[in-house]
Parts: structure tokens; sequence; C-alpha cells
């Protein structure tokens, strides 16, 4: 058993409790009935290499607070860099300046639901080796050391190589007495082979999602980079040489490492509230999925169970309590096919008379407004479901559609078109080599409903990316997604050489 | 707005020079951010903030070449730069050859670098605010829901080179976004403005545009996928433009790695592009987008690394002149290697059919409606996504108001489709160029707001697929 990691010395090191009572403090002098202060350090590195050499290096650290407050009903939020109690209290009072110009445009009351109070709470996730302790010289030779055979490789022209992880450390607290105190760590790899010849280039990348680990992710724990990287030059040969899709209706088995992304699109963002009360209409959209179909509106097919939650083990988005003080929880989104829950923060969950907040407030940096962010969206296998290969078994005639490339999805979650790294033809219940040029392209609502089965948990994956986009100011969440291979019957497929061009 | 730091940006550059060993560039970014948010003819969000991002980059000589090591961090006091500069050498020192490798940028200390960094605050959108008060009122009489988005940067940039370089540049970014909705949702609108200062966001003008609009989406026109011939108003044309720009990276191209590949080494500079004259290009100076003037980004979007060239003057530059690709986008580096100039790309991008020296040409949009028998007129394009980079194969959708055109008026709102096209190859089948403005794009405002663009007329846009979006 390995020691479970501690919270980072340099953080605790901050004057927190200081900052906290200085803007909680003038905050109730004001005559706030909430506030909240955060303080947040969040290091970044990436690392990237063009071919063996090194491309980037880059290390950041962003350190600030931010105090918000409902001042006579109305929010009102600032951030800063000055980690005085000074800078912390005339913050507050910023804070109370903005809700005072939002006033004569905020024709209802803000009400937050309530949620039991965490005092002097800590909670640090799950990893081995922070990234940030290994030396540089190591990292990169780790890098080169995957790069190498691949550039070796015959038919590989060029590689691309992009190394990524942060530590988030984040103080909260607010007037009710709440105070937490967290530190995540995550990472993402991605090595892609390039080959360039007569007929234009192709490109194949690893299938490997980023992960809430450390640096033991690179090195043989939860994934063998090593194996995946030695498959890639035979893999993007036959992608090479792969005929065009024959564009139509066919049967799909989606891998996890390409469905999860699917899943991100058209559930995890249809079932956010903001979303469907219309908070992002003008920016990120709205949601087919509107309130008055929760409970009643049939998402997909009988076999579909989606869940969210904060608390899945190396989850990109699970954390001991979100950026309002609401504990991590795990929550039921679709169930036997059926709309029955969405994410909330606290605000929502008061305005819709939904009880307790199911933790999805999230804020990416400390000047930016926490807003509701998707936990972890899992799409649950079935107990004793069939493998991967029992599906393609299933199909007579139709395609194995394996990680994620291109993705697209309109503001209303409607309609998707959705790329892969590689897509194999089924021939009577077999694989028959890969195809090029194919994007498949659906009705959300359509398309879960065409899921005739889903696999078993010897398929499941829990996948991920670092980069969800919402919001204005835009914010960046990372966010993980767990799914088994599926079956859909009937997918339209495109043929994208086909796709634009003269008419 | 006052500043909250007792040390000045000029002293935090100062004092990290002072601690370098190595040749050296220091960069400080001061930046101050003012928004509203609304949404349903209220209010959501608000915020006033300001960061202070201190980047070091240290170049080290090394068995080879020479190394890089680049760090940032937030600072507030004078104590912690000595650990930036420390990790910047500690990573330069260790670091392998890099490929970008070149001389530091030389130059003087510019007379400017010694005042204080421009500011912004929430006060800059009070009269917004105001404006936004009038429209909501306006809305709720007629029905309609307004949601939207403002939003004031000012980031101020001193950069320092241990060559004796000091240079500083303020960015003013201003972005006003308003969203009009029928009470039912079933229409949709949308009218955007960029600003440098927000004297010049008429709220209520702009709202009398949606109510125009939204009048249009009184007769609802179900179409099939398909070919149309299409109107692409400036905002949209931006959206494929900046998405061309990003591409643009001169090196890939060379490497046979993008759309501006010709095979065995060969890029299709001096290639015919479009049968148009039409020009595309991005320059500091121009007249209400002006950039920072000189090189303070670490890279491009197109990917192009600029981190041996902070503080390189930033020439205009013409991508596409006269119908033909004439530049692709190299650092200091590549130029060497290669036997050509760089070409560090402003942050604006302008494109016109008659040259900048008649970009004022072309009919407007208007006129252009008048002059079309049968075709749809687009809003914004969103969700813009690569499908082929060989291509540049891009997939979308259409936003907040696609409208049919008959003899020469709008005939009512038509339902949102995906669309697949690549914008290279649309410049070869753009048929008609309208008189450029100034345009706020939809789907990269968030990185990219200096754009005067023209509307165009595609006779065969590829609408693949219905989207059920309203």
């Amino acid at each position: 058993m390995l020691p479970v990691p501690e919270l980072d010395d340099s953080f605790l090191a901050l004057p927190l409790e200081q900052l906290r009572d200085a803007a909680l403090s003038r905050a109730a002098e004001l005559g706030c009935s909430h506030a909240d202060v955060r303080v947040e350090r969040l290091r970044s590195a990436h690392r990237s290499l063009r071919d063996r050499a090194l491309e980037t290096s880059a290390d950041s650290q962003t350190l600030g607070l931010s105090v918000r407050v409902v001042h006579e009903g109305v929010w009102g939020f600032a951030g800063d860099i000055t980690l005085t109690a000074d800078g912390a209290a005339r913050l507050a009072e910023r804070a109370v300046a903005t809700a005072k110009v939002s006033k004569p445009l905020t024709p209802r009351r803000v009400e937050l639901a309530d949620e039991p109070v965490h005092a002097d709470a800590r909670w640090v996730s799950d990893y081995e080796v922070n990234p940030f302790d290994v030396d540089e010289a190591e990292r990169q030779a780790r890098l080169l050391a995957l790069v190498e055979p691949l550039l070796a490789a015959d038919g590989v022209s060029h590689a691309n190589t992009d190394l990524a992880w942060v530590q988030e450390n984040k103080y909260f607290a607010n007037l009710a007495g709440t105070t937490t105190t967290q530190q995540r760590v995550r990472l993402q790899a991605q090595i892609t082979a390039v080959h360039v010849g007569a007929q234009g280039f192709s490109t194949m990348r690893t299938l490997a999602p980023p992960v809430g680990r450390g640096w033991e992710y690179l090195t043989g724990t939860g994934w063998d980079f090593d194996a995946e990287v030695a498959e890639l030059p035979s893999l993007l040969a036959e992608h090479v040489a792969a005929p065009s899709v024959e564009a139509g209706r066919h049967d799909l088995v989606v891998d996890p490492s390409n469905l999860f992304l699917t899943i991100h699109e058209s559930i995890g963002h249809a079932t956010e509230l903001d979303r469907a009360l219309g908070y992002e209409a003008a920016y990120a959209g709205t949601s087919f999925a509107t309130f008055d179909q929760l409970g009643s509106l049939h998402y997909g097919s009988p076999v579909m169970h989606v869940t969210g939650d904060r608390t899945v083990t190396h989850g990109l988005s699970t954390v001991g309590f979100d950026d309002e003080g609401v504990a991590q929880q795990e929550f039921d989104i679709v169930r036997d096919g059926t709309l029955v829950g969405y994410q909330l923060n606290r605000q929502m969950a008061a305005e819709k008379q939904l009880g307790r907040s199911n933790g999805c407030a999230f804020a990416d940096a400390p000047g930016h407004i926490p807003m509701q962010r998707m936990p972890n969206v899992s799409l649950q296998p079935a107990v004793d479901g069939p493998s991967t290969e029992d599906l393609i078994g299933d199909v007579e005639h139709g395609l194995y559609v394996v990680g994620d490339k291109s993705w697209s999805i309109d503001m209303q979650r409607y309609n998707f078109q959705f790329t892969g790294q590689r897509f194999y033809r089924i021939e009577n219940g077999r694989l028959a080599g890969q195809v090029r040029d194919v994007a498949y392209q659906a009705t959300t609502t359509d398309f879960w409903r065409s899921m005739e089965a889903v696999g078993g948990p010897g398929t499941y994956v829990l996948g991920g990316a670092f980069n969800c986009g919402k919001g204005q100011p835009g914010q960046v969440a990372p966010v993980s997604h767990g799914c088994p291979s599926a079956l859909f019957r009937g997918v339209n497929i495109l043929n994208t050489a086909a796709e634009g061009g003269q008419a | 707005m006052s500043t909250t730091t007792t040390v000045s940006a000029q002293q935090l550059v100062e004092q990290a020079l002072a601690l370098t060993t190595l040749p050296t560039v220091v960069h400080l970014t001061e930046r101050w951010e003012a928004n509203l948010r609304w949404a349903a003819n209220a209010l959501t969000t608000n915020g006033e903030m300001h960061s202070r991002t201190l980047t070091v980059v240290a170049t080290a000589p090394v068995q080879g070449g020479t190394a890089v090591g680049t760090v940032s961090q937030e600072v507030t006091e004078a104590a912690e730069v000595a650990a930036v500069v420390a990790a910047a050498e500690q990573a330069a020192r260790s670091g392998p050859p890099s490929e970008h490798a070149a001389p530091l940028v030389e130059g003087d200390r510019s007379a400017a670098f010694d005042e204080p960094p421009a500011t912004t605050g929430i006060e800059v959108l009070a009269r917004v605010a105001e404006g936004l008060g009038t429209a909501f009122a306006a809305a709720g009489t007629s029905g309609h829901l307004l949601y939207g988005f403002a939003e004031h940067i000012v980031t101020t940039s001193y950069l320092g080179a241990s060559t004796g370089l000091r240079l500083r540049g303020v960015q003013p970014t201003g972005r006003f976004e308003l969203n009009g909705k029928t009470a039912d949702l079933s229409g949709s609108a949308w009218v955007g403005a960029p600003s440098r200062d927000f004297t010049d966001v008429d709220v209520v003008a702009l709202y009398g545009q949606l109510q125009t609009r939204l009048g249009w989406a009184a007769t609802r026109i179900d179409l099939p996928a398909g070919r149309y011939e299409t109107l692409l108003p400036p905002g949209a044309v931006a959206d494929l433009m900046i998405y061309l720009l990003w591409t643009a990276n001169a090196r890939d191209a060379e490497e046979g790695r993008n759309v501006f590949t010709a095979g065995e080494g060969r890029t299709r500079l001096g290639e015919r592009l479009a049968p148009l004259p039409i020009t595309l290009r991005s320059d500091p100076t121009a007249p209400g987008l002006e950039t920072v003037p000189f090189v303070d980004a670490l890279q491009s979007e197109d990917g192009t690394s600029w981190v041996f060239d902070a503080g390189l003057p930033v020439p205009p530059t013409t991508w596409v002149s006269d119908g033909l690709l004439t530049e692709l986008v190299r650092n200091r580096a590549h130029a060497a290697a290669t036997g050509q100039r760089p070409t560090p790309p402003a942050d604006n991008l302008l494109m016109s059919a008659d040259g900048p020296q008649d970009a004022g040409a072309g009919a407007t949009l208007e006129e252009m409606i008048a002059r079309t028998e049968r075709g749809l007129l687009l809003t914004c394009l969103w969700y813009i996504r690569e499908v082929d980079p060989e291509r540049l194969l891009l997939t979308g959708l259409t936003r907040d108001g696609v409208y049919l055109v008959e003899d020469g008026e709008v005939k009512g709102a038509v339902n949102n489709f995906r669309w697949n096209e690549s914008p290279v190859e649309l410049l070869g089948r753009i048929t008609e160029v309208g008189r450029p403005e100034s345009t706020l794009c939809r789907e990269w405002n968030d990185f990219y707001n200096r754009t005067v663009m023209p509307p165009v007329r595609v006779p065969d846009f590829n609408m693949s697929t219905v989207s059920q979006a309203s």
C-alpha cells in the first residue's frame, strides 16, 4: 500500500485563514447574506516533441483569490492576486460593488440550496507520484523512449508527442462555516504518428485517456504506453492503404475510446441544468432535454443507464467538495432510457426545488466565477453484458469505431457528427479491415434509442478530456466519462471525401 | 481602477533581468477585465478581475546548440521573482538544443516602457448596463428574451531582454453579443460588435436590428439538406478565414502536413486559390484594429513557436493577394533555414476583393440580398471543427438565423443545417465579395476579435444534414 499523497506544504503555508477571515468578515459587515472566498493555485506544465526535438517546454503557475457574495439578493464577484488580509477585505468590497451595479437588472433574488457545513475538511486525489516531483531529464527521456521506436518504424514520417500535467490546490470557505482544502493531480499524454506519402498525409494517435493519476501512468500503472505505441505503425499503414467508406446507413459497434466523447457531447452537456434553463443560450447553447421533460423524456433505449459522479477513483471531475462547498455525490441522469436527473449547483437546485445540490459547481481559475460544470458522466455496462467481440458478432454489415478525433454538435445538442482514429468494416460478425473518410452523424435521441446492447464490465473504460469549454468568460474543465462498448443500429455514415468541394 | 499591487511591472522586469545569468527575455503582462452576462432579460453573472503574469524565457548554450526554458507565474511581490528566474534557467541549462533558436531580439528602451499599465473596470460597462435596462424592458413588452455577454479586457505587455530591449504594448479588446429569442424559443437572432472602449456600442440600436430579424422568423420554412446559393455575412466569413490563418504554418506545409503542401517539400505559395482578386492580410497598424506591434506570444495558433522571437517587430503580411497564396507563417529560425523572411502574424485579419487600396468597394449585404433570386442568408457559423486536415475540410452548424431569400427579399426563417466545407476550397468558389466591414465573429470571438471582412456569395454551399436546433 503506497502512502496517500499529502497536501502541498507550500500551499498550506499561504495565509489561508487570514484571507478567509478578512474577506468573510468584511462581507458580513457589508450585509451580505452569503459570501465565499476561494484561494486557488494551479500549477500546469506542458512538454511537446516534434519528432525527437523538444518543441515546447512551458511551466506556469496561477495563484489568486476571489470573493463571491450575495448582497441584497444579487450576486457580486471579484478576483485578484494579492494575498493579503487587506487585499481580501477590499476584494469583498469590490464584489459588493459589482452586485450593486447588477441590482437594477436582476429581478429575481438569488437563493441557495442548503448544504451541511463541512468544517476544516481536507481531500487529496488518488495518485502515486506527483509529476512535478519527477526530474526534468527523466521526463524528457521517457518521452524520447516512447517516440524512438515510432520514428524508426517503416511508414512513419513524423511523430508528435504531447504531455501535460496539472496540480490543482483549492481552499474554500463560506460564511456558513465550511472550510475545505483540496489537492488534485492529473496528466495527459498523446503520441501521434504521421505518414506523408505521394497520396497525401495521414495520422494515427494513441488512445490513452487523460486521467487523475500521476507520473506512474506513463510508467506502467493504468496504461501500457509502450505496447500501444508499438502497434501504431501497423495501424497507420493499414489506415493509409484503406479504401474509402461507402456512405449510407450502417450498424455501429462503438469502442469506449470513441463513445466517451459522444456521451460527453450528447448526454453530458445536454443534461446541464443551466443549459436547459437558458443561462448558456447565447453561447454554449441550450438543450433539447428541457426541464418539463424531467422524468418523461425517452432519451434512449431501455439498456441506457447514465450516472453523474464526483467520486470515481482517477476521474478528472472527481473532487471531495465542489466550488460551492458541496460534498461529492453520485446520481442518476438517465435510467432505463428515461431522463431522471440534471447536473446542479446550489442556486438552480433551490430555484427548481430539487433539494440539495449534487455538487457540480466548478471554476477553472481563481479569477473565474464558479458555474455549473460537468461531473464524470458515465454510461453503465450491463452486469452480465457481452464482450466487444460478441457485439461485433451480432453485426452482419457495419463498422467498428475506435478512438476519438473530430467532434461537432449543435447548440441544442440534437445534430452531431463525429470521426475517429480508425474505422473497421464488419462483415458477417467479423472485422474485415480498415476503411477511411468516415464520419458518423445522428440526432441525439435517434442515436441513443438505436442502442441495442451495451457491453459488460470487461469492456468498460474511463475515458475523458482536459479541455471541456463553457461559459463567458470561457472556462476549461477536465472531465472523465466511463463507458462500455455498445451496439447501435442503422446510423448515418458520411463519406467525408464527398463532402464540401465543387457541386 | 487602482492597482492592488505595490511593486510596479517595470520594477519586476528589471529585477528579473538583474538576476539572470543567461541571455533572457522577461515578459510581464498586466491584465484587467470586466464583464456582464445576461439571460432571459436579467443579469446572471458579472465580474472584475486583475492578474499579473511574469514569464521568463531563459536561453542557454548546450551541446549542439541553444536550449530554452520558459516559466510563467502570477506574481505580486519582488520576492517571488527569483524562483521564476531560477526555474527558467535550470530548464534552459538542462534542456536539449532547440530547433527554434535565434539570437534574442536587439533593441533599445522605448520611452513608453516607463508608463503605467492601462486598466479597465466594471464602470466601462455602465452605459451598456443602462442600455440593457432599456432593451430588457422593450423585450418584455415585445415578448422577446434577451441573452448575451459584454466583456472588456485590457492587457499591457512589458517586455525586457538582456540585450537592452524594453518594450511596452497595450491591447484593449472588447466584445458585445446580443442574442434575442421569441418567447417560445422557436426563433433566435444574434448581433455582435467588437469594441476597443465600449463608447461605440449602442445597445438599443442593436436590439432594433434583432427585432427586424425576429420579425423575419415569424414565417417558418422547412428546407432539406442540399447545396444552396448562400450569402455569408462578414462574421461568418471571419470564422472561416481565421481557421485558414490558424493552419498557415510554413514548416508543416513544407513537410507535407497541412492543406498548403504541394508535395515533395514544396508548398502552394504562388498558387491561385481564388479566381476573384481576393486579399487576406494582417496589419498591426490597421485603423481601428491596432495590435501590439511586436511579438508578445510564445506560440501562434498555427503552431509556430515564437519563444526565441519575443520583441520582434510584427510587419504587415499579405497571406493571399489578388487570389494567390503569397505567404505562410514562419519564425526567425525557420526563415533563416529556408532563406525567407519571418512572418509573425498580427492579431487581426482583413479580407477584401480589391486590394488594400480600395478596400471600401463592393456591395453591402442588403444590396447582395436585393440581387438574389433564391438563396440562403446566414447569421452565424457554430461549433466549427476540422474533419479532414488534408483539404482543411471543416464541419459546423448554422446558428441564430438562416433566412430564405427569394426575388431579392427575405421570405422567412429556415431550419438550421450542419455544413461540411473547406475555407480553402470556398475561396475558389466565391462568386461575389461585398463591402468589408469591422465585424465580430461568433465561433472564435473568445480568441480572435479584430477582423474586417466582406459578406460573400457562394453558389453551392454544402448543407450536409438538417439540425433540429432553433
